[in-house]
């Protein structure tokens, strides 16, 4: 089984616009992800990254525009629906129970498979251990895949940053998501760590067929990686399109590396 | 060059007495198909297999090598760390008269060049990706390589290089059709193994030149793991954790081998980084290590319990005084008394056992250590705790096993007796020499090296010298060509003096010079942090490490050890000669950027002899101190110059009234 090609468009955004009072995080932006593709939204500080990403999986609401996931078209939707149709993300700040061990969070991963009531769970009979025990198996094959065998029951708050980003990937991984929105997953790391990472996104994209967005700020990384890129810049859409059509772009030179203004 | 095997001894009724490892595999998948044979631990479980289970992998192993076109005489490369197929292709290779040829997994793919040209690899077995990369890379430089077969397939799907790479899953599916084919195929090729038949090559580090590639026959093997089977009385309920190296002879009989002949499980541990809590898991009877493992288990140890509480820590080296008192002696079955007895129980309900636990050594029968010297205290500590930890003298040229100690006669500083089988003598000129059904076929394609490392009558030179003891143990000083003389005639083995003192933690590095003088006498490096330490303690100040090693009270500490050493040394006759008379504490660190030390920090004795050529001539004349002007280099290359004072010092030495000969 090689990588599953590229298919339909699974994701749409269409002239989106989103402001806090007088600022405009987002103005008219347009884009779409397609099945199994890995596409990368990158731009400056402050360009709009992280509120793109959280319009996408209904944290926030834009003003404008609307998103289709899955041919749906959505309107104002909570939160924990995104979940429910299968969009899974990480955090840009690690957003663990760092008390408990790698392997607890991981199957808070697998909440929303889960069927059976408190009061099964309690006594730990019929339907909850046999869920229990699929789960288990669901998240000991996670583990396996992201090399997290030796830590599987260290608290995560005693492992290095490196370590908590992927168990985060795996977290996200548990819910076995059809979309996966990654905010930068490599921010912080150092060289190695960045490559075992990017090898990760690249095993999940091709092992699973995830779909997966991935905000970035390191140019290197997104460019080898990913299969289209879409660049934001002052909440405003600056280039589509494949990661070199957009490195040869003039607008996003000039906005990586500054126009000079006499 | 061939050489007629030693008869042995006669053969133990042990659970497998066939005479190859195919033969015994089958063996224990007919007469006990049910008990474990391998374990791995997968997705967080200890998944089994079963000898019979076992038999029927490596059954489909076979079938499918053969058709992929593995004939008699190949070479099959493995390379991974320790799973299970690993383990199953190499006999699967054994079962077609194939050799199987291990290699370190971690070798960079440049390094792997050599071995597999050098030994005409035409098929390997491999890990994961990262091995497949490292082979794909240099193909076109190893034409004869034509097939790579993978354990797992993660990342290597998208992999086009078709009728090169297989997945194990997928041998065994040739296999499996093979083999409806030519039902009587395996059974067949099994029946034909012979005890004479190359079961292994092995290649030996090689710290000079190029590795060399060990032959060792099913005899080898067989024979010698069933004499340490039957020496040490292991069982087919032995559990053994598989961690080591593949590609390490030890590993070989360890794991493979007396697993074969005594029919006990191995047990492969889920991945490198989880090897202490596998550990503790199984809890193995039967383990060894090299003497860095168990050093880094006791500095995690101690490093914990500085951390405990103060109450902890109290009740903690309170019991491990008296460990360190009665534990040994309780263990090789001394006499002790009642009371002591009792604390030592106390002891080891409160803090031996479950320290034990925690390290998983709660079960072991019997632990080895071998490679290199242990340091006394190390060693000392676990036996004190109750675990039976020997050490063993062995070469891949003896399949393991030339000397080990036997139970009740451990010592720190010797390797102990000829292991069963094996005959040990030491050659005119010092050298440790010895002959047993162990003893490798030959070097592959290297007749000459076999000529000059094994004897028409089959005794093998070790390299090493040594001597016999006077309790018949055998004490391994040196490397042979190391090794001179004082003017008395007097055997003196500079790295023995060097090592010894190196076991105290104040020293760092020592050289020590004697060969064709009248006594011996020694440079100093002490140990910048552990002395630096000792003297912040002290509330001494000290500007750096020239100033720190001229003080009068380093010279003092130091002349203790070095006193300690004599006294040790003046126990032993052959030894007392070349007690330390006179030493100096050197005015800087030695460093391999000045060319001292080599780059893995060994020194470079000749070198250093000549650079402080007035130091040397110091020490054997009546000054009693020396100035020393030296160019030393900077870490970013700058030169300069260091002056100093070196005082000249004398110890004591013990029980020499006259020096005698070394006989």
């Amino acid at each position: 089984m090689a990588r599953q090609p590229i298919g339909d468009v699974l994701l749409k955004a269409d002239n989106i616009s989103l402001s806090f009072g007088g600022v405009k995080a987002l103005s008219n932006i347009s884009f779409d992800v397609r099945e199994h593709e890995l596409a990368a939204i990158i731009g400056p500080n402050g360009a709009g990254k992280s509120s793109m990403l959280n319009v996408i999986n209904g944290f926030y609401h834009p003003q404008q525009g609307q998103i289709t996931f899955k041919g749906q078209t959505r309107s104002r939707m909570k939160v924990h629906q995104a979940a429910v149709q299968g969009i899974a993300r990480t955090f840009q700040n690690i957003a663990l129970f760092k008390g408990m061990s790698v392997l607890d969070n991981l199957m808070t991963g697998r909440n929303l498979k889960m069927h059976s009531t408190m009061l099964e769970q309690a006594v730990y009979w019929g339907r909850a251990r046999r869920e229990e025990l699929e789960h288990r198996g669901k998240v000991e094959e996670i583990i396996d895949f992201l090399n997290l065998e030796s830590v599987r029951k260290t608290p995560v708050g005693r492992l290095p940053y490196g370590i908590q980003k992927r168990v985060e990937l795996g977290r996200a991984l548990a819910a076995e998501p059809s979309l996966l929105l990654l905010d930068e997953p490599m921010a912080g790391m150092n060289l190695e760590e960045k490559e075992d990472m990017c090898r990760f996104v690249l095993d999940v994209n091709e092992e699973f067929g995830t779909t997966i967005v991935l905000i970035e700020h390191d140019m290197g990384v997104v460019m080898d990686i990913s299969d289209r890129v879409t660049v934001l810049d002052y909440g405003r859409l600056l280039a589509v399109g494949t990661p070199d059509e957009v490195r040869n772009n003039q607008e996003v030179i000039d906005a990586y590396l500054g126009v000079a203004n006499d | 060059m061939a050489m007629p095997e030693p008869s042995t001894t006669a053969h133990p009724p042990a659970v497998g007495d066939a005479d190859t490892l195919p033969k015994l595999l089958l063996q224990h998948a007919r007469n006990r198909p049910n008990s474990p044979a391998m374990r791995e631990k997968a997705f967080g479980i200890w998944q089994t297999w079963s000898w019979a289970e076992m038999a029927d992998e490596i059954r489909r192993l076979v079938c499918g090598l053969k058709a992929l076109g593995l004939e008699s005489g190949d070479k099959l490369a493995v390379v991974g760390d320790n799973r299970p197929r690993l383990y199953w292709s190499m006999v699967a290779a054994q079962c077609v008269g194939a050799i199987p040829v291990p290699l370190y997994q971690d070798s960079v793919a440049a390094e792997m060049i050599y071995i597999l040209n050098d030994a005409d690899i035409r098929f390997a077995v491999v890990e994961d990706q990262e091995q497949v990369d490292k082979l794909l890379e240099v193909k076109d430089r190893c034409p004869q390589l034509e097939q790579i077969i993978y354990d797992d397939i993660r990342g290597l799907r998208d992999y086009a290089h078709a009728g090169l790479l297989h997945s194990i899953a997928e041998l065994q599916t040739l296999g499996r059709d093979y083999d409806r084919e030519h039902p009587d195929f395996f059974q067949h090729c099994v029946a034909e193994t012979r005890g004479d038949q190359f079961a292994i090559m092995l290649y030996t580090s090689g710290t000079t030149g190029n590795p060399k590639g060990v032959l060792l026959t099913h005899d080898n093997l067989v024979i010698t793991g069933r004499n340490g089977v039957e020496q040490e009385g292991l069982t087919a309920d032995e559990e053994v954790l598989a961690y080591l190296p593949m590609a390490w002879v030890g590993d070989n009989l360890f794991s493979v081998t007396q697993s074969y002949v005594a029919g006990f499980c191995v047990n492969c541990p889920e991945s490198t980084d989880t090897v202490m809590t596998d550990m503790r898991e199984i809890g193995p009877t039967y383990y060894f290590a090299p003497p860095r493992v168990y050093e880094n288990l006791l500095t995690q140890v101690i490093i914990r319990m500085e951390d405990a509480s103060a109450v902890k820590r109290k009740v903690f080296h309170y019991f491990m005084e008296v460990a360190r008192k009665f534990g040994s002696r309780i263990l090789d079955g001394e006499q002790v008394d009642f009371m002591d007895r009792m604390k030592y129980r106390i002891g080891n309900a409160l803090i031996y056992g479950p320290l034990k636990n925690v390290l998983g050594f709660s079960r072991i029968k019997l632990a080895f250590t071998a490679g290199e010297a242990i340091g006394p205290d190390i060693f000392e500590f676990y036996r004190s705790l109750g675990i039976n930890v020997k050490q063993l003298y062995g070469q891949t040229e003896a399949t393991v096993f030339i000397c080990v100690q036997p139970n009740g006669q451990v010592r720190a500083d010797t390797v102990g007796v000829p292991a069963a089988g094996v005959e040990v003598k030491i050659s005119d000129d010092g050298e440790v020499l010895y002959r047993s059904p162990g003893v490798f076929h030959s070097y592959y394609k290297n007749d000459k090296s076999t000529r000059s490392t094994k004897t028409e009558d089959g005794w093998v030179l070790t390299g090493d010298a040594g001597f016999f003891d006077d309790e018949g143990h055998l004490r391994i000083i040196d490397r042979a060509k190391d090794v001179g003389k004082l003017t008395s005639g007097a055997m003196f083995a500079p790295k023995y003096l060097e090592n010894k003192l190196k076991f105290f933690p104040q020293v760092k590095e020592v050289v020590a010079f004697g060969d064709g003088r009248d006594f011996a006498a020694v440079f100093v490096n002490i140990d910048l942090d552990a002395v630096g330490n000792w003297a912040e303690r002290q509330n001494m100040a000290y500007t750096g490490y020239t100033d720190l090693a001229a003080r009068p009270e380093i010279a003092k500490m130091v002349r203790e050890c070095v006193e300690k050493v004599n006294a040790d040394l003046a126990e032993d006759s052959r030894l007392s000669a070349s007690q330390i008379r006179r030493f100096l504490i050197l005015p800087k660190e030695l460093d391999a950027d000045d060319g001292e030390l080599t780059r893995t920090r060994k020194v470079r004795r000749n070198f250093i002899a000549e650079r402080y050529e007035d130091l040397v001539n110091a020490l054997y004349d009546s000054r009693s101190a020396v100035d020393v002007d030296l160019e030393v280099k900077f870490e970013d290359g700058r030169t300069g110059r260091l002056l100093a004072k070196v005082e000249i010092q004398d110890a004591e030495v013990y029980g020499v009234t006259e020096l005698r000969k070394a006989g």
